[in-house]
């Protein structure tokens, strides 16, 4: 499968097949990682993190995930220290920025930007984020933990549970699970439900939807629980925020109706919507959940840089 | 007999089988209600065989371009574009609502690169009944309604 120059934009550009071979050749560095310690398939290549707005969490598993390989990285992690200040375009950045580097990873606060960059760059850029729109790579680092922990991902019962409704990471995982034979309960408040047009589309593709807003109902028939913050800054006004805000909380009490096998995973950072008494059980995959981005990263950024041929 | 209640035309554009009352929607997004434009008339709610009630606007002196075709598409699905010459139908297409719309439809998410970045706006019809398109940038679906407030 060649992804040599390939930009890494949103799951609906993916096949089926595109997302099993990042998953397996993630799941090979991850192997060779633990044997060798530090690989070195980027040697002399540059990775730019362009984030335009703040995700720590999401720039140093890039970051990591091009060291680990023997790359290098440059970037910014905020807009206000660059020449976007002065009013620079998008557009004008990519490119500049292409003439030092040898793959992008852009974060930004507007829907579209990454597709944006993709079509002016001659280099592969990956969306790191792009509004309440996409976040590819943290879908892709989910279908992998998922993976890792069932060894499959064809015939769970998944919830997705909080934010429904601005969480861009259950869109992009929503979409990326109609590839799977898998029932999905969406778990939240009336308010924050799942965007009517995702709902059509993933029926439409087969997949079992159930729409409830009852958590520990729900919670007996699931083999993952993905829960989401409710994101007060997505909310367009303070009130719908407050209205929901504090919703659901995981807590041992409500694990007890939980199956044991119950994985709990969160894109992360959490508030309070997973208590820390949860961290010590069985049940809490989250942790891992972080750890599994830095071998699909390093999968992505080896693939569309072209250097991961022998692996 | 029903195109007698407005005058024929010498030169130009009769865009029939409009869906009743959207025969103003067209005017207005073909910007010919322009005091400089030539002779404009249209007749609403005149009885149609196929659609029961229907729009039909007459442009003398105006031929459209594809884009417009393709505007119209998007309001009036259901139209025909006549092409007068010599007071005779020289030619007549039905119109289509092309697989990707380019450059004649803005997206209605404020938040979308293409609103504030110079782009070239790209849509790609994810229904054509009822009509939805999907934004090539932001991934916005947007349905009837949005699509004429932002054509």
């Amino acid at each position: 499968m060649d992804w040599k120059g390939r930009d890494v934009i949103s799951v609906r550009d993916f096949s089926k097949e595109d997302i099993e071979f990042v998953l397996n050749v993630a799941e090979r560095l991850e192997t060779e990682l633990n044997e060798k310690g530090a690989l070195d398939y980027a040697k002399g290549k540059i990775l730019a993190t362009l984030f335009f707005e703040p995700s720590t969490r999401t720039r140093l598993s890039f970051e990591s995930a091009m060291h680990r390989l023997g790359g290098s990285v440059i970037g910014f992690s905020s807009a206000a220290s660059t020449s976007v200040k002065k009013g620079e375009s998008l557009a004008d950045t990519i490119k500049t920025v292409e003439q030092y580097s040898d793959v992008i990873v852009l974060r930004h606060p507007m829907e579209g930007a990454a597709r944006l960059a993709a079509e002016v760059a001659d280099i592969p850029v990956i969306n790191a984020g792009d509004g309440s729109n996409q976040h590819p790579t943290q879908t892709l680092l989910d279908l992998y933990t998922i993976k890792r922990a069932f060894g499959r991902i064809d015939g769970l019962t998944i919830g997705l549970l909080g934010d429904l409704k601005y969480g861009r990471t259950v869109h992009s995982l929503a979409e990326a699970l109609a590839f799977y034979d898998v029932e999905l309960y969406l778990i939240s408040p009336e308010l924050l439900r799942m965007p009517k047009h995702i709902i059509e589309e993933l029926r439409e593709k087969g997949v079992r939807i159930h729409e409830t807003t009852d958590l520990e109902g729900t919670i007996p028939k699931l083999d993952v629980l993905y829960v989401t913050r409710i994101q007060r800054e997505r909310f367009p006004d303070e009130q719908e925020y407050l209205k929901v805000k504090g919703s659901y909380q995981v807590n041992c009490a409500v694990l007890k109706r939980a199956r044991e096998g119950l994985r709990i995973m969160h894109p992360l950072p959490r508030v309070d919507e997973i208590h820390p008494e949860v961290d010590k059980t069985s049940h809490a995959l989250y942790f891992r959940q972080v750890f599994s981005g830095v071998p699909v990263r390093m999968a992505l950024l080896g693939l569309t840089l072209g250097v991961l041929e022998g692996v | 007999m029903a195109e007698l209640k407005v005058t024929a035309i010498r030169e130009g554009t009769v865009i029939d089988h409009i869906p009743a009352g959207k025969g103003l929607k067209v005017i207005e997004i073909l910007r010919l209600n322009r005091p400089n434009g030539g002779v404009l008339l249209l007749a609403s709610n005149v009885h149609s065989g196929k659609l029961g009630r229907k729009d039909i606007v007459k442009i003398e002196g105006k031929f459209l371009s594809e884009e417009e075709v393709n505007k119209i598409a998007l309001i009036a699905p259901t139209a025909t574009v006549n092409i007068v010459r010599d007071y005779k139908v020289a030619e007549k297409f039905k119109v289509e609502v092309p697989g990707e719309i380019t450059g004649i439809l803005r997206c209605a998410n404020p938040n979308c690169v293409s609103n504030h970045e110079y782009t070239v706006s790209k849509f790609y019809v994810v229904s054509r009944e009822p009509l939805k398109v999907r934004c090539h940038y932001c991934e916005r679906t947007m349905e009837e309604e949005e699509i004429l407030g932002n054509l």
